[in-house]
């Protein structure tokens, strides 16, 4: 039983990894405004928010079985307090610190309507800052981090994330951008 | 009959088109991607909403990503 609940908490973790990464992709995606072949713009939005959401759930099985795995020595303070742990707290803490902003970031989202613009976008930013720490947590905590495969899910996943946000910081970003800049 | 009116927060919208893509019989896009109605209505209405486009309309303000769109209804007199 151990066993699985170690072994599930390792790849939920992983997966929560992959997903995440596909959601900043596509967040990315969707902000510059281009529609895929295919895919059109409110699709991407769709996709978008369902894939967050995924790597969300992922994220919680990958919380609820460490909690009740002995080997990780999860606690419930350690859900909310970073850095407090019994099993590499450093790492841990920044796996609390991300799971912690995600919770905010996915609650603001889907209530964005009622909470307005400002305080969504406040806290949607944050991911910039939160996918280097899940990044860092998984790679620091995971008992896996020095497997080929994990080095591989995470190399792309960083490769991914690097691309998008240099693309997002580049001035051909936004779809109009050409039109817009002509302009000036 | 309530008539359904679709306007759009200048402010806010940054011309992203996925109202556009949602409702491509009420709107088209200008040059610079923002939003423009085919047919233009009197007042401060991005455009009339049709019955039969409503639930459309009803998404792109959802999915708005600036959260610039409402949808309006006023008693048809
Ligand atoms: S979806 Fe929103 S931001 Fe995009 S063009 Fe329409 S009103 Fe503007």
């Amino acid at each position: 039983m151990n066993e699985a609940l170690w072994a599930a908490g390792r790849a939920s973790g992983v997966t929560a990894l992959a997903l995440l990464t596909a959601s900043v992709v596509l967040g990315v995606l969707n902000r510059s405004g281009r529609p895929l072949p295919g895919l059109p713009r409110f699709s991407i939005a769709l996709v978008h928010r369902d894939v967050a959401l995924a790597a969300t759930a992922f994220v919680g099985v990958h919380v609820l079985t460490l909690l009740f795995d002995p080997l990780a020595r999860l606690s419930v303070t350690d859900l909310l307090m970073p850095f407090a742990g019994a099993f590499r707290p450093f790492w841990q803490g920044l796996g609390t610190v991300a799971f912690d902003v995600l919770l905010a970031v996915v609650v603001t989202a889907l209530l964005r309507h009622r909470l307005g613009l400002r305080t969504y976008r406040t806290v949607h930013w944050l991911v910039y800052a939160m996918w280097p720490v899940a990044f860092l947590h998984a790679v620091g905590n995971g008992t896996d981090a020095r497997t080929s495969w994990f080095l591989e899910v995470a190399a792309v996943s960083l490769i991914a994330v690097t691309i998008a946000v240099v693309w997002r910081l580049s001035a051909w970003f936004v779809e109009s951008s050409h039109a817009r800049q002509e302009l000036r | 009959m309530n008539r359904t009116g679709l306007h759009v927060d200048w402010t806010r919208c940054d011309g992203r088109g996925l109202c556009v893509e949602l409702l491509p019989d009420l709107l088209g896009r200008d040059e610079w991607g923002y939003p423009l109605p085919h047919r233009s209505t009197p007042g401060r209405l991005l455009t009339e909403v049709p019955p039969g486009s409503v639930a459309d309309a009803e998404q792109a303000v959802a999915l708005c990503p600036l959260l610039a769109l409402t949808l309006t209804t006023e008693a048809a007199t």
